[in-house]
């Protein structure tokens, strides 16, 4: 707990030449370098401790490759050219953020795909519901003693007399 | 047509369920290894007995195990009985001693016996990071070519040993099972 309050303060109040990281000290001078320094820390994940990346995890060879990452990043090598470094020795694993290759489309694209499928599908279901829905409505709800009624009080002029008189009819019939 | 429809979410389901079955059985440390293929790293280290300086050139010629050990490291205690037993069998095993002490580690030969051809002092672990070492053990195939073929975490034991010893005798084309080796 001590030593994620110290690093939480050093990330947040340290001036940005100093990237303190896990107790120590990284002391940078120009404050670009510092800047490329902690992203990459926290880009770049642990090969030990899987689910951490560099600058949480305490295993030796976290520390290890913090010390690499930073003599690196002082000798004014790129982020590319160190993602290259640590891939080449350790995989694509290092990389909380894979590259885009044949081999990570299905990672990259397929939530994305998933999604439009979703929403296609759903698309679909609701137009289905609408239209099964209104044909309900009209046809299927109505006995053909009713449509016989409905298609007879259509053709009369006068449409209020119709319904008065199958108001009234109705009327009779709850009242038996 | 509608009736078969209703089984979509069903057949969703279960291939769901298949693949995430066998994810529960996968080793999520089995990562493959970046050099597997690739050219064993140049170096230039000394031995921890006689101090004379080693390159990459001292490990081509034979296939050979180069095993990753270190005397704080307590798997490769469980695993050294069995790297001496090989190297009686004949098996050549180049050591790389982990960021470890010279003392210790000339005490644990002693001790225990020394299965290596020669054991180079990686001290600053510089090696084991362009070998992708995460700890210790951890043994590489190299072949007479000195290119990387195999790469086991952890303690060699009797149990995956076979997989090994199937690996090495296809790369020395000793045996007829040369196709089993390929798919083990």
């Amino acid at each position: 707990m001590g030593k994620f309050l110290i690093i939480w303060c050093a990330l947040v109040f340290s001036p940005l030449t100093l990237a303190i990281v896990d107790g120590h000290e990284y002391i940078f001078e120009e404050s670009e370098r510092a800047a490329v320094f902690k992203q990459l820390a926290e880009e770049l994940r642990c090969p030990k401790c899987q689910n951490q990346n560099l600058a949480d995890s305490n295993a030796m060879i976290a520390g290890d490759l913090r010390r690499e990452l930073y003599q690196q990043v002082k000798q004014g090598a790129s982020s590319e050219e160190i993602k290259d470094f640590m891939v080449n020795r350790y995989g694509e694993f290092v990389l909380y953020k894979p590259t885009v290759s044949a081999m990570t489309y299905v990672l990259w694209y397929g939530p994305g795909i998933l999604l439009f499928l979703a929403v296609v599908s759903f698309i679909l279901v609701v137009r289905h519901r609408k239209q099964s829905g209104m044909l309900s409505k009209s046809t299927s709800n109505l006995s053909t003693d009713e449509e016989q009624r409905l298609s007879r009080m259509l053709e009369d002029s006068d449409i209020d007399d119709a319904l008065d008189s199958s108001d009234k009819k109705k009327q009779e019939t709850q009242h038996d | 047509m509608k009736r078969f429809a209703l089984f979509i979410p069903f057949v969703i389901f279960l291939l769901l369920g298949v693949l995430l079955w066998r994810g529960l059985y996968l080793d999520p440390k089995d990562i493959p290894s970046a050099l597997i293929d690739k050219p064993f790293p140049a170096f230039s280290l000394p031995t921890l007995k006689s101090k004379e300086t080693k390159t990459l050139e001292d490990i081509k010629g034979e296939v050979k195990m180069v095993n990753v050990w270190g005397t704080w490291c307590i798997s490769c205690r469980v695993e050294h009985p069995f790297l001496v037993e090989l190297a009686k069998k004949g098996y050549l095993i180049v050591g790389i001693n982990y960021k470890d002490e010279n003392d210790a580690a000339l005490e644990w030969l002693a001790d225990l016996g020394d299965p290596y051809v020669f054991s180079v002092d990686d001290v600053e672990g510089t090696l084991s990071m362009d070998l992708g070492v995460t700890g210790a053990p951890e043994t590489f195939i190299v072949d007479q070519d000195g290119i990387v073929r195999y790469k086991h975490l952890g303690p060699i034991n009797g149990s995956n040993w076979p997989k090994l010893e199937a690996i090495i005798n296809e790369l020395n084309g000793v045996g007829t099972n040369s196709k089993e080796a390929k798919n083990g």
